[in-house]
């Protein structure tokens, strides 16, 4: 047991290096914020061909320089690389990772986003230290510790059909790490205009795919996909879920095709489409289609010469941001802040939480009587009967046997609109007041009870 | 006339969210007067195996956009899409491409 004063002074000591701690992540953010303005105007040259590795070098890649598919010859290859990652998320983050770790030359780092602490689980590059920051930023500095002779060059801004191009012109591969629909087809298109292979991954819940495009006579996004898939068939990770260590899977095998790719060892996946199903433990390798001669973007007569709008192709935001449905008038909504004054008057009313139960078991309001949209969806005939029974309690307990209103909420209040739309196409409900609460429980937890979980 | 046919019916990427969440089903085809063919499976599909808004899986007589169909796990664009007569035992996957990262 160590004498009570070492305690203390070790306890001191621990203090006084948190605040030196405090203040150096103060000075790192100011210094990552001035970096923010010069980055966007320095311009990028080629990298030169390299002739041989320093003795540091041949150190640090040795085990790799010893792989005779690689060797010396592939190594000064990596090292004379340039790979631009679109997405520093998820995949990017990955990715990125073992890029620098291996010695390639030069990444380029695409993200507009910032570091938000539901990105930790998964996109490991970033730490708490940075949450606010531009994810750019983060992932070079994490970059810069791993091996501070890779050239990182952020930028903090989306691929837009303006910049893409020019871009992409200025790298030899491409990762699309994304996370959405329209920068899918506008960095497809891009490569295939600039005549650069793509990396292609992504991943939701358990499942992730993978393959690379415009390679070798193989197709491109769009010979695959020559049509977009409709909106509300996509989902983001932000509604779906997605684990880490199957984006961090993805992300591996993206990296490895990036390097075979860029050591001249051609890659595996060109017109071949890898399936991972994390859940069930399974890989399955799909022949893909050959270029198509009729593709808009790499066939024989190509219509797509320049970047397009890629949003209104898509009819969806080039991020995977959760998208605001408005189903309903303004007279069949709530706002949380009404909602608040309504349920402190102890006015009778039912709230009713159609949230998945999965979402259920991270938070709910105690009051709220829980159905999820599907059933309602279904017309389950026990969540019909739970209803019923709710609305004729609600009665009995208003004034003179009066019918209580209904208001439907979930999370961000879209799901809600859909229930109150299938609410009152019921016969049986059409005397029933029903009204869904705008922006759902995020704006409780947002505007009426900090205490409230977000998700 | 054709032959009843056993057939591995699967989805993936999200598309088994429309099936009840069940990504893999053994089915039998009846025998019927034409071969069976990717076409006829879709319209059986939709009437004996979707639970729920089918607009989300099938558009007009074919997938909607975004899914992609593998018969013995190759692209049905190599092998004649809506038009490939089933054999049986054929394993057929549907897969919801996924955008997220």
């Amino acid at each position: 047991m160590a004498a009570r004063e070492e305690v203390l002074a070790l306890q001191a000591e621990v203090a006084q290096r948190e605040e030196e701690l405090s203040s150096l992540k103060q000075r790192l953010a100011a210094a990552l914020s001035t970096g923010q303005e010069s980055a966007r105007s320095v311009p990028v040259s080629p990298l030169p061909p390299r002739a041989a590795l320093s003795r540091e070098e041949i150190r640090r890649y040795s085990r790799q320089l010893v792989l005779p598919e690689l060797g010396m010859q592939g190594q000064l290859r990596l090292a004379a690389a340039a790979v631009l990652v679109v997405g520093c998320g998820g995949l990017g983050c990955p990715l990125a990772q073992y890029l620098a770790a291996a010695g390639v030359g030069r990444l380029g780092l695409v993200d507009y986003d910032v570091v938000e602490a539901s990105n930790l689980a998964r996109q490991v590059l970033h730490g708490e230290a940075l949450a606010g920051q531009a994810k750019v930023f983060s992932a070079a500095a994490a970059l810069r510790r791993l091996n501070s002779a890779v050239e990182c060059v952020p930028y903090a801004q989306a691929l837009t059909p303006a910049t893409a191009l020019d871009l992409v012109r200025r790298y030899d591969v491409v990762a699309d790490c994304s996370d959405n629909a329209p920068t899918r087809y506008l960095v497809s298109d891009a490569c295939v205009l600039a005549g650069r292979p793509l990396v292609s991954a992504s991943a939701l819940r358990f499942e992730g795919q993978l393959t690379v495009y415009h390679y070798g006579g193989g197709p491109c996004y769009r010979c695959v996909f020559p049509r977009p898939p409709p909106a509300e068939t996509v989902t983001s990770c932000a509604d779906g879920g997605v684990l880490g260590a199957v984006t961090g899977v993805l992300g591996c095998l993206q990296a490895l095709e990036v390097l075979k790719t860029a050591a001249g060892l051609g890659p595996s996946y060109s017109g071949r489409l890898l399936l991972f199903d994390a859940l069930r433990g399974d890989f399955r390798c799909i022949r893909l289609r050959r270029r198509r001669p009729d593709c808009a973007a790499c066939g024989e007569r190509p219509t797509v010469t320049d970047l397009q709008d890629y949003e209104s192709f898509c009819g969806s935001s080039a991020t995977d941001k959760c998208r605001s449905l408005r189903l309903l008038s303004p007279e069949e909504r709530i706002s949380i802040m009404d909602y608040k004054r309504l349920l402190d008057s102890r006015s009778p009313h039912l709230l009713l939480d159609v949230r998945p139960q999965v979402e259920v078991d991270i938070c709910r309001l105690p009051h709220a009587l829980h159905i999820p949209l599907k059933s309602l969806e279904r017309r389950d005939a026990e969540s019909l009967k739970v209803l019923g029974e709710a609305i004729r309690e609600g009665k009995q307990g208003a004034q003179e046997g009066a019918s209580v209103p209904i208001y439907v909420i979930c999370k961000l209040g879209n799901d809600s609109q859909k229930a109150v739309k299938i609410l009152q196409s019921w016969a049986d409900l059409d005397s029933l007041t029903v009204k869904d609460v705008v922006g759902g429980l995020m704006a409780w937890a947002a505007k009426i009870d900090g205490t409230f979980p977000q998700y | 006339m054709a032959a009843p046919l056993s057939v591995e019916v699967e989805f993936g990427g999200g598309a088994e969210l429309l099936f009840d969440g069940v990504k893999k089903h053994q089915v039998t085809l009846p025998g019927q007067e034409e071969p069976w063919d990717i076409r006829s499976l879709l319209v059986w599909i939709k009437k004996n195996l979707l639970k729920e808004r089918p607009e989300l899986f099938i558009q007009g007589d074919s997938v909607r956009p975004g899914i992609l169909v593998l018969v013995n796990d190759a692209d049905w664009e190599l092998l004649g899409e809506l038009d490939y007569q089933l054999q049986d035992q054929d394993s057929v996957l549907f897969i919801s491409t996924l955008h997220g990262g």
